[in-house]
């Protein structure tokens, strides 16, 4: 066979395999297709025979929309346990908030009041004092005062945004200052400044078992401190106790101090 | 978890042992305490730090001139620093921030904004 004739029978065998192929895609899609037909006549005979039967279709009817009816109890039980929910969120949150704050009032309380019995070296209580002041309550200018022996003057023993001796004495049960001290109510009035030193804004006085010992007077605020807040109002409260037992001890530690070398020193010239 | 380095740099125990109990509530962090601007520079240049807390009015070195040596530093210039001041005029803040502070606090501070503003300078949740 020439070269030709074998080119013209591989092409025949081609085109045959083809064409068989061809056949039996169209055999399968004729078979898909009788399939469905077969299919499409069960659907249609049951719709009929469903809207034929008028108590089946009723009592489905009636069925589904019990199951509506059911459905849309539940969904309002659920919106309703929804709207639920989100309020305990919501007041969970404000809680959070509140907690949140009060754990931050307490912090300062405590660091406040830690610092203060840390010590009993006299000017280091008074730091002490001036630093809770600055830095917790926000004062630019204050004073600290404390009580004479005779519990008659109260004469300022440190001072922060003013020299301390611009600050004037004050006697105790005379003016804002001495009135406050007298009856050891803290005294704060609305107002961020004060150019009078003889009139605070703030009186703390400080007592130890109803008997006073000083005071600190708040002259102004920090410019960015606009106003007192509650906590402002717990740091007097805990400054006019725990300041105040701070410097008593202090006082009586170092009075106690300055009598026991007076006496070591008695014993050492009577023995030596 | 990664652990944070935190520097306070603070010449008042008070404010310090505050700043302290603040940022305890951030997980995993460690803080050091500095009680002024040169002990501050001492210890932010032997070790290394994630964010710094500077005071503004300290004695030996204030908090001014610590900062602009931080931003001077190589080494140092890209650590987070947070001013927490009592000073709380414009200038004062604008003086801060162009000398290099990322963030401006003043006294007397919030906790939950110093938190507020330590996580997002370290960027952790």
């Amino acid at each position: 066979m020439s070269g030709d004739d074998q080119k013209r029978t591989d092409r025949a065998e081609e085109f045959v395999q083809l064409f068989n192929r061809g056949a039996e895609f169209t055999r399968e899609i004729i078979r898909e297709n009788e399939r469905l037909r077969v299919e499409l006549v069960r659907i249609r005979d049951r719709q009929e025979s469903a809207a034929q039967n008028p108590r089946d279709w009723s009592k489905l009817r009636q069925e589904l929309l019990e199951r509506i009816q059911s459905l849309e109890r539940e969904c309002t039980t659920v919106r309703e346990r929804l709207d639920q929910v989100e309020q305990e969120n919501s007041d969970f949150a404000q809680r959070y908030v509140e907690v949140e704050e009060e754990n931050n009032n307490l912090a300062n309380l405590y660091v406040a009041s830690y610092q203060l019995h840390s010590t009993l070296d006299l000017d280091e209580v008074l730091k002490i004092i001036m630093e809770i002041v600055i830095n917790l309550v926000g004062a630019e200018v204050f004073a600290v005062y404390v009580l004479d022996d005779d519990a008659e003057e109260l004469a300022p023993v440190a001072a922060e945004g003013l020299e301390l001796a611009r600050f004037p004495k004050a006697r105790l049960g005379s003016g804002i200052l001495g009135k406050a001290v007298a009856s050891s109510e803290a005294t704060c009035w609305n107002t961020t400044s004060s150019r009078d030193l003889t009139q605070p804004i703030v009186c703390v006085p400080l007592s130890v078992q109803d008997r006073p010992i000083g005071a600190i007077a708040i002259y102004s605020l920090l410019q960015q401190k606009d106003g007192f807040s509650p906590l402002d109002h717990e740091l007097f409260n805990m400054l006019g106790g725990h300041a105040a037992t701070a410097l008593f001890a202090a006082r009586l530690y170092s009075q106690s101090e300055r009598k026991l070398n007076t006496i070591q020193g008695f014993i050492d010239l009577l023995t030596n | 978890m990664e652990k944070h380095r935190v520097l306070i740099v603070e010449d008042s125990p008070t404010m310090r042992q505050l700043l302290v109990f603040a940022l305890r509530r951030l997980r995993g962090v460690e803080i050091v305490e500095a009680q002024d601007g040169m002990d501050g520079l001492r210890k932010v240049s032997s070790d290394h730090y994630d964010i710094a807390l500077i005071d503004i009015n300290m004695p030996v070195m204030d908090g001014l001139k610590l900062i602009r040596l931080i931003r001077g530093e190589d080494a140092l210039k890209d650590i987070p620093i947070v001013v927490i001041t009592t000073e709380g005029a414009r200038e004062d803040r604008d003086r801060a921030l162009a000398l290099g502070a990322n963030e401006y606090l003043t006294k007397p501070i919030q906790a939950n904004r110093v938190l507020s503003v330590v996580r997002s300078l370290l960027k952790v949740g």
